[in-house]
C-alpha cells in the first residue's frame, strides 16, 4: 500500500449529503476481477450522458456539463471535499479504488459511512472527518478562489489553508501508524500467529461445534 | 459486571488488545460471493498465503448469476469470468462452494442460514453490506472490503474497535400483515440512513420478539441502511427452533451442549447502552419509499412530501433532488404512484415465508395491464424447491408474473435483470439509489404483500384494505 505522509493539492467539491456507493462507482464495474482502472468510470451516471460499460474508452464519452468534476478548474485535484454520510451504501472497495485511480488521495466530510471509511485506509487514501462549520469555510474558499488548494499533514493531523486556518482531525493511532508507513496489515496480523493459534485452541474447548 | 449481547459475543472473541483500543476479532464465518472476492484471492496469491482455516468459509456466486435459461450457461461474457474466477479460486484453495448448478445456490444471505452455517454467537463478515443480516440469530455479522476479506481469508482474524451500542425497542403487537420490513423502513425513517452510524445496534421489545425468523432477518438486514455497523436480536426459542436439524448445525451432544451455551445470548437486564430508542407497534403502517434514500419513507396512506417542509436546507436539497429523479410531484398521494415493474425477492426478502406472503395477495388475480414485467425471484435453489412443493409458482405464474432461478436479480442490477430509464419499480430489495436497479429507473422500497398488492392493482395500495 501506498503511504499518506502530506499532501498539498488542488481540491474539488461535491457539494451534496448522502453520496452512495452506486453512485461512486456503478454497479456494472463491479464485474472486473481487477483493482485498478475504475477512475474514469468514478461518478458515470453523473460524469457521462451515455450509460457506461467495463472496458470503454471514455475520452470521447459525452461529459454532462454540469457535473462540477468535469469542470476545467478541477481537472488535477487530489483532495475531495463533500458532505455527511460520504460513501453510504454497499461495501464494494471499487468505490475507494475508483477515487484512487481518478486521482484523489483524501476525502473531506462531516461524516462517512463506517465500511467506506474503513475501506479508505487500506487503500492509502486519508479520510478525514470536520465539522459542519469547518466544511463550509472549505467550500466558501474553493467557490471563491480558483486553484484553491489545501495542506494536509497526517503526522500533525492539520488541514491547513493557505489563508493561514488550520483545523485539526482526529485519526485512530493504529490507521494512522499503518497510512504513514504504508504498512500491509495482513502481514502485522500474521505476526501474532501465536496469539491466534492459542486464542483458537481455547475457543475450540468452550464452542466446539464452530469447528 | 451486566453485558450487552454485542459485549458478550465480541468479548468470546478478542484475540489481543491493542494499545489504541482496537482489538485483533476473532472470525468464526466467512461468507464469500463473486463480486467481492476476487481481488482477495488474487493478493492471497500474490502475497503466497494460504487461507488459515478453509472450513471457515463457503462460498456461491449470486450476483451476476441469470435467473432464467441457465442451461445456456452465463452468456454475458465479463459476468462469466467473474463467476468462473469464484469457481476456480475456491477449487484452488479448497474453499466449498454452492455453484451455479447446486441447489443450494443462492443470494449468500439466504443460503448462510438456510444451511445452518449461521449459528448464534458467531462472528460472521462477508464482502458485503448486508451481512448485518444473520445479526438476527444473536451473532455479530458485519459487512467487509475485499482488503479485510483477504485479511480474513489469511488470519481468521480482523482488526476492530468496539462500537457504540444502541438499543431499538419496538413495543406492543404488530398490526396484522405488517412485517419486518415495515418494522426495518419505519425506524430508518424515523432514525435516517446515517442514525446508526458507529453504533451495533440490538432491536429488542415484544413486537421483536413475536417476529418469525424470517422477519428478523429482514430486520437485520436493512440495520446497514440505517448506518450501522450491524443489528442482532437476541436468541430465543425462535431463533433455536430455525437453527435446529440444518445441514452445517451441530447435532447429538454437540447440540445440546450448543443450546446450552446460546441460552446466555441476550442483554442482561441490567446492560446500559449508549443510546435507547422506542418505538410502537401500534403505530407502524406498510411502508413505501417514495425518494432516493431508504429514509425518504412513509405510511402507504401519506402523500409525497413537500421539500418547504424539509428540517434543514440539506434535506431539502436532497428532496428535490429526490423529487426530479422520480418524477413526483410533491403533495400526490402514494396510493396514486403507478408502476411498470415488480420485484419480489432479495436477500431482504428472498425467503420462504416472503413469497407464501406475497402469493396469497395475487391468488386468483391477474396483474395489472401497465405491468410490463412481474418477478418472483427466490432467494436460493432450496426456497425454490419449497415454494414449488407448496405449489406457490403456480399461483404467480398464473397471476402473470415469471418464476425466476435464485440470485441477486434485479436488487441491483449486475445481471440482464434491470429497470429501463424511467420505469418505476415495486421492490422488496433494500435500496432505492439512483441508477441501482438500472440507470434512470425509480425503485419504490416496499415488503412482498405490498409488492405484490401493488403488481395487481398497478399502483400502490393499502394491503390494509385489499381483499
Ligand atoms: S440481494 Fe441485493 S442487497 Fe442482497 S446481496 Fe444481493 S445485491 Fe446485495
Amino acid at each position: 500500500m501506498q503511504a499518506f505522509t502530506t499532501l498539498k493539492a488542488l481540491v474539488a467539491p461535491m457539494d451534496r449529503a448522502n453520496i452512495d456507493t452506486d453512485a461512486i462507482i456503478p454497479k456494472q464495474f463491479l464485474k472486473s476481477i481487477k483493482r485498478t482502472g475504475y477512475g474514469p468510470f468514478l461518478f458515470d451516471e453523473w460524469r457521462y450522458e451515455d450509460h457506461g460499460e467495463p472496458g470503454m474508452d471514455c475520452s470521447n464519452r459525452p461529459k454532462r456539463a454540469d457535473f462540477v468534476l468535469n469542470q476545467k478548474r478541477f481537472q488535477a485535484a487530489q483532495i475531495l471535499i463533500t458532505r455527511e454520510n460520504f460513501g453510504c451504501g454497499s461495501s464494494r472497495e471499487h468505490a475507494p479504488w475508483a477515487i484512487l485511480d481518478a486521482g484523489f488521495s483524501c476525502v473531506i466530510a462531516p461524516s462517512f459511512a463506517d465500511i467506506f471509511y474503513n475501506n479508505c485506509f487500506k487503500n492509502g487514501i486519508l479520510p478525514i472527518v470536520l465539522d459542519d462549520a469547518a466544511m463550509d469555510v472549505l467550500f466558501d474558499a474553493c467557490a471563491a478562489n480558483d486553484g484553491f488548494t489545501l495542506q494536509i499533514d497526517l503526522a500533525a493531523q492539520t488541514v491547513s489553508l493557505a489563508s493561514g486556518v488550520v483545523f485539526t482531525f482526529e485519526v485512530d493511532d493504529f490507521r494512522k501508524h499503518c497510512l504513514l508507513n504504508g504498512l500491509d496489515d495482513i502481514a502485522l496480523t500474521l505476526a501474532q500467529t501465536d496469539s491466534i493459534r492459542s486464542y483458537e485452541q481455547e475457543h475450540k474447548r468452550q464452542a466446539p461445534w464452530l469447528f | 459486571m451486566a453485558k450487552t449481547l454485542f459485549e458478550k459475543v465480541w468479548d468470546q472473541h478478542v484475540v489481543t488488545k491493542n494499545d489504541d483500543g482496537s482489538v485483533l476479532l476473532y472470525i468464526d464465518r466467512q461468507l464469500v460471493h463473486e463480486v467481492t472476492s476476487p481481488q482477495a484471492f488474487e493478493g492471497l496469491r500474490l502475497a503466497g498465503r494460504k487461507p488459515w482455516r478453509v472450513n471457515a468459509s463457503v462460498a456461491t456466486p449470486d450476483h451476476n448469476v441469470p435467473t432464467n435459461n441457465r442451461d445456456q450457461g452465463i452468456t454475458d461474457p465479463v459476468s462469466r469470468a467473474q463467476v468462473e474466477a469464484l469457481d476456480a479460486n475456491c477449487a484452488e484453495f479448497g474453499i466449498t462452494e454452492f455453484g451455479l448448478g447446486d441447489i443450494r445456490q443462492g443470494v449468500v444471505h439466504v443460503m448462510g442460514p438456510e444451511q445452518g452455517l449461521i449459528l448464534p454467537g458467531m462472528t460472521v463478515v462477508c464482502g458485503d453490506s448486508h451481512t448485518s443480516t444473520h445479526g438476527a440469530f444473536g451473532a455479530i455479522a458485519m459487512g467487509i472490503g475485499t482488503s479485510e476479506v483477504e485479511h480474513v481469508l489469511a488470519s481468521q482474524c480482523l482488526i476492530q474497535k468496539q462500537p457504540k451500542s444502541m438499543r431499538i425497542r419496538v413495543e406492543g403487537t404488530l398490526p396484522a400483515g405488517m412485517t419486518g420490513k415495515d418494522v426495518a423502513l419505519y425506524i430508518i425513517g424515523k432514525i435516517g440512513t446515517a442514525g446508526g452510524t458507529g453504533y451495533a445496534i440490538e432491536f429488542a421489545g415484544s413486537a421483536i420478539r413475536a417476529l418469525s425468523m424470517e422477519g428478523r432477518m429482514s430486520l437485520c438486514n436493512m440495520t446497514i441502511e440505517a448506518g450501522a455497523r450491524c443489528g442482532m436480536i437476541a436468541v430465543d426459542d425462535v431463533t433455536i427452533a430455525y437453527v435446529k436439524g440444518r445441514p452445517y448445525a451441530p447435532a447429538g451432544d454437540a447440540w445440546l451442549q450448543a443450546r446450552e451455551a446460546w441460552v446466555d445470548l441476550h442483554s442482561d437486564a441490567d446492560a446500559v447502552f449508549d443510546k435507547e430508542l422506542q418505538f410502537n407497534a401500534e403505530d407502524i403502517a406498510p411502508q413505501v419509499s417514495w425518494g432516493t434514500s431508504p429514509e425518504m419513507v412513509l405510511p402507504i396512506t401519506a402523500s409525497v412530501p413537500d421539500p418547504q417542509h424539509a428540517r434543514d436546507d440539506v434535506q431539502s436539497d436532497g428532496w428535490s433532488r429526490a423529487l426530479v429523479y422520480m418524477d413526483l410531484k410533491a403533495g400526490t398521494p402514494l396510493q396514486e404512484i403507478t408502476i411498470d415493474k415488480v420485484f419480489i425477492g432479495s436477500c431482504t426478502n428472498g425467503r420462504i415465508e416472503d413469497f407464501r406472503e406475497a402469493a396469497a395477495m395475487v391468488k386468483g388475480k391477474s396483474v395489472a395491464g401497465n405491468i410490463k414485467l412481474a418477478m418472483a425471484v427466490p432467494g436460493s435453489g432450496l426456497v425454490k424447491q419449497q415454494a414449488e412443493a407448496e405449489g406457490l409458482d403456480e399461483v404467480f405464474r398464473q397471476a402473470g408474473f415469471e418464476w425466476r432461478d435464485p440470485g441477486c436479480s434485479m436488487c441491483l442490477a449486475m445481471n440482464a435483470d434491470r429497470l429501463e430509464p424511467g420505469e418505476r419499480c415495486a421492490s422488496t430489495s433494500n435500496r432505492n439509489f439512483e441508477g441501482r436497479q438500472g440507470m434512470g429507473g425509480r425503485t419504490h422500497l416496499v415488503s412482498p404483500a405490498m409488492a405484490a398488492a401493488a403488481a395487481i392493482a398497478g399502483h400502490f395500495v393499502d394491503i390494509r384494505d385489499w381483499s
